[in-house]
């Protein structure tokens, strides 16, 4: 299934994280990763944790909802996904990206902007299997 | 304060993943299937948000501390071991086959799509379970 090509709102938008990553960084100090957000939301030490952890997840999930309101159109999803493989690809980056110790925004955004080599070779890695994955469902199986 | 501010941030998050098209699998898997159906809009968000984040960084941690808490908290971890390549290439194909990543189904799930809940739901589990795990029976790899 073709998507538009839409260079200047991918970068927007981009920036938009970036923003956030620095912004988060300058009021709690913290790297904006999403996998350390959420793990920590239920693992969190005590209800301090716990609190910011739980704003920035109630931030990232009004935000779509707060876009349809003011544009009056739902932004697009299209899932060409079955259930069984949404549920086992689910389970696959749950556990990978604890092992991994992060995902896109973790190592790919704020750990690249840092100069990590583990975010770097973590980065290099998971954008390699996805591609490999999306070869071999698309034009090896022909999903 | 704290709160209110993370919020916000988080807000902010969202609609960059939002607007980007990362919380859309469709676009996310086009990025990497770049002998089919090919969509490179995906490297225009990683740029515009490293670069923003490599100059966000070297304003703010040139400081002595945040705004809001006492010290910076920043991974202390080097080590280059085989569970951050295996986790990495575990979530790598998770994410080639569903095109979610964790950034992109938070946002998602204020479209109120019920696949994305399912998506959801395993990917946390898949968290939980890990984290469980790895502090009970593997225990986190020491840095030497």
């Amino acid at each position: 299934m073709e998507t538009a090509f839409t260079p200047i709102s991918a970068a927007f938008g981009g920036v938009l994280i970036g923003l956030a990553a620095t912004l988060l960084m300058l009021t709690l100090g913290r790297i904006a990763g999403v996998t350390g957000i959420l793990v920590g939301l239920f693992f969190a030490s005590d209800l301090r944790d716990w609190a910011w952890r739980a704003a920035v997840v109630a931030g990232l999930i009004t935000a779509p909802v707060l876009i349809t309101l003011a544009t009056s159109q739902t932004p697009v999803v299209t899932i060409p996904v079955s259930s069984p493989a949404l549920i086992g690809g689910g389970l696959m980056v749950g556990a990978g990206v604890v092992l991994g110790s992060g995902c896109t925004s973790g190592h790919g955004v704020c750990g690249l902007a840092r100069f990590s080599l583990r975010s770097l070779v973590a980065t290099f890695t998971f954008m390699i299997s996805a591609a490999v994955t999306v070869a071999i469902v698309r034009h090896v199986l022909g999903g | 304060m704290r709160i209110v501010a993370s919020y916000l941030i988080g807000l902010v998050f969202g609609t960059g993943l939002t607007i980007s098209g990362m919380i859309n699998p469709a676009k996310v898997l086009n990025f990497f299937d770049i002998f089919g159906t090919w969509d490179p809009s995906l490297a225009f968000v990683m740029g515009g948000a490293l670069l923003t984040t490599l100059v966000g960084y070297r304003l703010v941690l040139g400081r002595s501390g945040p705004l809001l808490e006492t010290k910076f908290r920043l991974p202390t971890l080097k080590v280059i071991n085989g569970r951050l390549v295996f986790g990495a290439a575990l979530f790598g194909i998770g994410w080639g086959i569903t095109g979610f990543c964790p950034g992109g189904s938070i946002p998602a799930l204020g479209t109120g799509r019920y696949e994305v809940a399912i998506f959801t739901a395993a990917l946390i589990v898949g968290m939980i379970l890990t984290n469980l795990l790895l502090g009970q029976v593997l225990r986190p790899a020491k840095s030497s």
